[in-house]
């Protein structure tokens, strides 16, 4: 069996910053830092494998087993709600899902809400809780432009700092959840190589407390 | 009658062992129908793992289902005899949605029941065969053994109504720690018992130092006679199962249903568990049985990958003969192959595609 601890890292500048929180932890792999398009990188000696995926993605990998540990946004681990440990919380990539609609807009409760999101899942869930009969429309981007050419009534996105939807003459109308990237572990990895796994949830643990 | 090990692949090998393991233990076979009606599942959608069916309407116009589960269907036909004991296992094939997938998929179920009266001897012996089941397939396992007695009983104590209850059982199933104490301090629940409830997190490795500690930090908000049941059970088996097994509470089963010990089993290279059981008392009780029950089952279709590699020819060898080939001299070298333990595929033409290690002709001298 394979005693390299995989790990997968969602490309982007949020996979950088946290491969900076493993490398900080004692787990570097300095080819990682080369300019180059390969994906996967490993530390022989420190026992240590990593490989960039798209964000959405970490989550199946850890999911599957391909890797054991990986590091993704709560919104992908609410909206798809894989069967994997969550195990620390990274405190970076701070946003929050919210319902934004045009700032006249008003929710009446006369007729069906039409939802348009990337998170079907979540808003489901989110309106479900409160009892309100929606439609959902599942777009894969640039959801902003639903309301605005009446699509749909209101969005339920991520929403980070807010100017996307000030420019778009939008505006927060509730907030669902925060978000931020958590540190996830395939069930059955963290079973046989806890004891590595335990010390980066330790060693990072420590960096996200400072 | 003698069966080669090339002969089987590798679940049906096990599922021969299993059903020996279960035999010598006095669990005998049960055989069911595909089929099931509809109601019983309709009546207990939580139990199932997945609630989608496939229903059909049967002759009579009964609504039928193919199972998506053996458990129900055993404690439906199986008779109520609290005083004693029943004993049965099955291997069965269920028909539930795969998960990520939006398909349904037949899989192989093996797994075993115990009804009536569920003393510590009965769990013990449970334990015993599941994690005797979990090495049959891999000498790598383990089996996270939790209580859900004790973090129910924990649970009434903080006085938490039934949608909390839930949401603290996720986040302990999760592991999830950081979301749990973020939880709790927005429900109110002082510093102290924040700690308890994240212990059932942090609480996890050998048995007798994990539930030595719970004993001590439990004993205002548990009765501990359920900590010394689980010392007393665990304590009785044999060594080599002792060392196999685990504490850990984020085996968390549906509260409506199991009510006692609960567990999970995992093989290192399997991204699942591939083992699930526990007591379900209270699945009985829903179905008007006064017996205890406790069972698990194995999942075998999970194990489908893990010696993906180990096949890599199809046959051993390919012997290729003529229309002038002599059919007793064909015979015979077919016999000969076999006799030292090869696989022989005999034709004029190799199919395309079939992998094989020799390709010996029957006309050449060199044959065999």
């Amino acid at each position: 069996m394979d005693n390299m601890l995989n790990v997968a890292l969602p490309k982007g500048r949020l996979g950088e910053k946290v491969y900076n929180m493993f490398e900080k932890a004692g787990f570097e792999c300095p080819s990682i830092k080369e300019n180059n398009r390969k994906l996967i990188f490993e530390n022989k000696e420190l026992g240590v494998r990593y490989f960039w995926v798209k964000p959405s993605d970490v989550a199946i990998y850890v999911e599957r087993g391909a890797a054991d540990i990986g590091v993704a946004g709560k919104d992908i681990l609410l909206e798809y709600e894989p069967d994997v440990y969550e195990l620390l919380d990274l405190n970076i990539g701070k946003c929050r899902m919210a319902v934004a609609a045009k700032k006249e807009f008003r929710d009446d409760n006369q007729k069906t809400l039409i939802v348009a999101t990337k998170f079907s899942n979540i808003a489901q869930q989110y309106y479900l809780s409160k009892g309100r009969d929606i439609d959902i429309i599942h777009l894969n981007g640039s959801i902003e432009i639903a309301p605005i050419l009446k699509l749909s009534d209101v969005i339920v996105d991520i929403v980070e700092t807010g100017t996307t939807l000030k420019e778009n003459d939008l505006e927060v109308k509730e907030n669902i959840v925060p978000i931020s990237a958590r540190l996830i572990a395939n069930k059955t990895s963290y079973k046989f190589k806890s004891d590595k796994i335990n010390k980066i949830v330790n060693e990072i643990g420590t960096q996200t407390e400072a | 009658m003698y069966t080669g090990d090339f002969a089987l692949n590798f679940n049906e090998r096990l599922i021969f062992n299993l059903r020996s393991l279960y035999s010598k233990r006095g669990y005998n076979q049960y055989k069911m129908s595909k089929f099931e009606e509809y109601d019983l599942y309709a009546k207990n959608k939580d139990f199932l793992i997945s609630d989608s069916v496939i229903t059909f309407t049967d002759t009579n116009g009964k609504l039928m289902a193919l199972k998506p589960d053996v458990t129900l269907s055993i404690i439906k036909n199986t008779s109520d005899q609290p005083k004693s004991i029943q004993k049965v296992f099955y291997n069965e094939n269920v028909y539930r949605i795969a998960k990520g997938t939006n398909t349904f998929k037949e899989i192989m179920q093996s797994g075993l029941e115990c009804f009536g009266d569920i003393d510590n001897y009965a769990i013990a012996e449970v334990l015993t065969l599941a994690c005797k089941s979990l090495k049959m397939i891999s000498k790598t396992c383990v089996l996270d053994v939790s209580h859900l007695g004790i973090i129910t009983e924990v649970l009434e104590y903080l006085n938490l109504n039934s949608s909390s209850k839930k949401d603290i059982l996720k986040y302990i199933s999760e592991k999830n720690a950081h979301e749990l104490s973020a939880y709790c301090t927005e429900l109110g629940l002082d510093e102290k018992d924040i700690e308890v409830l994240k212990s059932f997190i942090s609480s996890t490795g050998k048995p007798n130092d994990v539930l030595n500690n719970m004993r001590d930090s439990l004993s205002d908000m548990v009765d501990v006679k359920l900590i010394n049941d689980l010392i007393d059970i665990i304590s009785s088996l044999d060594d080599d199962i002792k060392d196999m097994i685990r504490i850990d509470f984020s085996v968390v089963s549906s509260t409506h249903y199991y009510n006692n010990i609960v567990f999970k089993g995992f093989i290192e290279g399997v991204p699942t568990s591939v083992l699930t059981g526990g007591q379900y008392d209270k699945l009985m009780k829903k179905m008007k049985r006064k017996s205890g029950a406790i069972g698990f089952a194995v999942y075998l279709d999970a194990l489908e990958r893990l010696f993906e590699n180990s096949k890599s020819y199809d046959v051993d060898t390919v012997l290729l003969y003529d229309d002038s080939t002599n059919l007793d001299t064909l015979n015979k070298r077919v016999s000969a192959l076999m006799s030292i333990g090869e696989s022989v595929y005999a034709c004029k033409v190799a199919p395309e595609g079939l992998k094989y290690k020799k390709l010996l002709n029957i006309n050449d001298s060199e044959v065999i």
